[in-house]
């Protein structure tokens, strides 16, 4: 007696109703009609917009006599620069070299307080006096100069951002520099030397678009006072104290295409700048001996302690961190609340390869999430770089590129720290703890390395290895070594590079999302 | 009153995450408060850290573990459903707040004493090999010391109000995610928006009325002249945090259907 074999009922239709398409709907269902969450994401996006506006509105910046809605100028390349020295300069049509030798350079630091307040003495590392080749006298025009500094030897620099290093050692009376600067069409080159016969090239450099004619001769600037890095704390204090420069150049000799007329003597851009700059500056002549006196810098600008309340368009992004929290609840709760209604185990049943369903959670929250953050960080820096101006700010200008990359990693910083918190969600399975976790995670390294007191060394080492490297993306200027400032995060300056830091953060978000993924199929649901 | 504050120290007893979460809570102070002191360096001896402050740096990790636990208490009886059987057994809800943010002090005191006490004790053993030692002129940290003695008992005190702002907004709200993104954000958005606004007065108003900022100026032993608000005024406006909350709970418990 044999048993009729029975086997189970197998549908007739095709898995493709399984495939990543449904699952993807059926996600997008499910974020869209809980109302909870779509508020959650249109609330991250308006706290975001709002916190920034409304910083911007109640940020007031004093007009202390001087101009009350500065500029600062942008550079060949639309990057923020300082652009003030003085000048002692004639045309230069064509080719043509121009040779001196510098004696001496020596700083005063002017304290701060009232008009005529006391001086001492005081060079600083970065006060630069030499030769300089400039398009026009315009701030943010293209140059290029070669110069002694206070404590970094000879220096070859152009159009701002770029640096090069000559011989090193200071300059004296016993150990004068010869410098050089040669122009032919739009390159050109600079030497220095020790006695004036054996030259060494420092650098060549091409301005594209120098005109035939153009200004150039001597020049003398010194930065502000910058305590030395060991002694800035993270919400340290140093001091802004315009500094000056005085060089004396002998042996002045020009070659090449040099109309001939007197030396006109002139302070270069200040008007418009938002840099204190010392009183004291001027220009003596005896015979081809000159003492120029200058402050100020020729240099990328920088955010710090240094700009003078100066803001860069991060600034309006703060009401990103409410965005963030926003955000982090509502992708701990696209897993937990299914936990908690008991919705996973439909989930599960309708789409058993579960590592799927994982990931389908992440994108629908990734994309949803990056959309109300790139709303949110787009409108908060149109308005906020508005009504900053409005109250009287200076705004770092930008290239395009940066502030796209500033806006989109806003909106990728939120989506990814979303997907951050579905990993953790699904791994703790625990709404109040996996919110907690993530958002303390993210937010707390970054209050710890701003405002806590801790030393500026741990500060950046948090900002490193915790998930807060991701807020990085937010840095809109570069960190320069020939700009002395108070590069800590409190001033928007991470130690990672912007996309470098998103990494840490995606890779954290990675680790979560798989663990997760092991965890959902190793655990009974 | 009785039976409410009996019933709500069952409840809290027997949870099986209220005892790791408090362990947890002491781990976590300890831990970051011994490593903030040990990354600090001052081979000179003139520093602008505050040792006190450096060695209770872990209250702001462990605030917030005290935070889940407060946010629990009530919550996790919304996603249980727990709450209906505690309301019909006692229909005065006022009193199941009260008997609750009572219930929740104790631990909440006891386990803050034991962070407390074991930062500084890590911060007395740490700090002396970074170079703020009593050869430099930093006595060791003693809660003989008034001013530390005020920083560490404050902390506690602080930690406490912690509990009860968040118990305060987790009764307004009723779900756990929610509630902590609330109570994150108000900790956590007042210094952020402080550093960013920097340089005005603006700057020291929000740090004024921040519930962490201000409440954490009971930490600060040195420096006294330039903290945005002083000690005792500052956790009073964490107290007054807490107790804005609490009302508002109340109030809504009092009027709302669970």
């Amino acid at each position: 007696m044999t048993r009729p074999t029975i086997t189970p009922y197998r549908p007739a239709a095709p898995t493709g109703h399984a495939g990543f398409a449904q699952l993807l709907h059926a996600e997008w269902t499910k974020f869209r009609t809980v109302r909870g969450w779509v508020i959650g994401a249109a609330a991250a996006m308006l706290v975001t917009v709002l916190i920034g506006v409304l910083t911007g509105l109640n940020s007031h910046n004093g007009c202390f006599g001087a101009v009350c809605h500065p500029v600062i100028p942008a550079g060949p390349d639309g990057e923020a620069v300082t652009d003030s020295f003085y000048f002692v300069h004639r045309p230069l049509s064509g080719d043509g070299s121009i040779t001196v030798r510098v004696t001496s350079l020596a700083g005063v630091i002017q304290l701060s307080g009232p008009p005529h307040a006391p001086t001492r003495p005081g060079l600083q590392p970065w006060s630069k006096a030499g030769l300089i080749v400039t398009e026009s006298s315009r701030q943010g025009s293209a140059y290029a100069a070669i110069m002694v500094t206070g404590g970094h030897g000879v220096r070859m620099q152009y159009n701002y951002t770029q640096d090069m290093a000559g011989s090193a050692g200071s300059v004296s009376a016993a150990s004068p520099r010869w410098l050089r600067l040669t122009r032919a069409g739009d390159t050109l080159t600079g030497y220095d030397s020790g006695d004036g016969t054996h030259w060494a090239r420092v650098g060549t450099v091409h301005l594209a678009g120098l005109p035939p004619t153009v200004q150039a001769g001597l020049f003398a600037t010194s930065p502000q006072y910058a305590p030395p890095p060991a002694q800035q704390l993270t919400g340290g204090s140093g001091t802004d104290d315009p500094t000056s420069a005085t060089a004396t150049f002998d042996r002045v000799s020009l070659h090449g295409g040099w109309p001939s007329g007197a030396w006109i003597s002139a302070f270069a851009g200040g008007s418009t700048s938002t840099y204190p700059i010392a009183a004291t500056a001027g220009s003596h002549q005896a015979g081809s001996s000159f003492t120029v006196t200058g402050s100020g810098d020729i240099a990328p600008a920088v955010s710090g302690e240094n700009a003078d309340g100066a803001k860069t368009i991060d600034r309006a992004l703060v009401g990103a961190f409410a965005g963030l929290i926003a955000v982090v609840v509502v992708g701990v709760l696209l897993i937990t609340a299914e936990y908690r209604r008991g919705l996973i185990r439909v989930t599960l049943a309708a789409s058993p390869r579960r590592g799927r369903v994982l990931a389908a959670k992440a994108l629908v929250l990734g994309a949803v999430t990056f959309v109300a953050g790139l709303a949110g960080a787009s409108a908060a820096v149109w308005l906020g770089d508005r009504f900053l101006r409005a109250n009287g700010y200076a705004i770092f200008p930008v290239t395009a590129l940066t502030e796209l990359r500033v806006i989109a990693g806003t909106a990728a910083l939120l989506a990814v720290a979303a997907v951050f918190a579905l990993g953790i969600g699904a791994i703790l399975r625990h709404s109040a703890g996996a919110v907690t976790v993530v958002i303390t995670a993210i937010v707390l390294p970054y209050i710890l390395a701003t405002s806590s007191g801790l030393p500026a060394g741990t500060a950046q080492w948090l900002l490193r290895l915790t998930p807060a490297a991701g807020f990085a993306i937010q840095q809109t200027i570069p960190q320069y070594a020939q700009v002395s400032s108070t590069y800590t995060p409190m001033w928007g300056y991470y130690p990672l590079a912007p996309w470098a830091g998103l990494a840490v953060l995606c890779g954290y978000a990675a680790l979560a999302l798989a663990l997760a993924g092991f965890l959902l199929r190793r655990r009974d649901a | 009153m009785r039976q409410a504050l009996h019933a709500e120290w069952t409840k809290l007893r027997t949870l099986a995450s209220t005892g790791w979460l408090l362990l947890a809570a002491i781990a976590l102070t300890a831990t970051v408060s011994a490593a903030a002191a040990a990354a600090v360096t001052c081979p000179s001896g003139h520093c602008a850290e505050d040792p006190a402050k450096i060695s209770l740096t872990g209250i702001s990790l462990g605030q917030v573990v005290i935070a889940i636990v407060a946010v629990l208490v009530i919550s996790s009886e919304y996603s249980t459903g727990m709450i209906r059987t505690t309301l019909v057994a006692m229909p005065r809800r006022v009193t199941v707040l009260a008997a609750k943010a009572a219930i929740l002090t104790g631990p909440v005191l006891i386990t803050g004493t034991i962070a407390v006490v074991a930062s500084l004790l890590a911060g007395r053993l740490i700090l002396p090999g970074r170079g703020i030692s009593p050869a430099h002129g930093y006595p060791l940290l003693s809660l003989a010391d008034g001013p530390v003695l005020r920083a560490a008992f404050g902390s506690v005190l602080y930690l406490a109000l912690i509990a009860l702002l968040s118990l305060g907004v987790a009764a307004a709200v009723r779900d756990s995610a929610m509630t902590i993104g609330i109570v994150l954000g108000l900790l956590y958005l007042f210094p952020i928006v402080g550093a960013v606004v920097n340089n005005s007065h603006l700057a020291r108003h929000i740090q004024q009325i921040g519930p962490m900022t201000a409440g954490l100026a009971i930490q600060a032993t040195t420096g006294l002249r330039n903290l945005p608000i002083s000690p005792w005024a500052g956790l009073g406006v964490l107290a007054a945090w807490a107790a804005g909350a609490l009302l508002t709970g109340g109030l809504i418990l009092r009027l709302r259907d669970a």
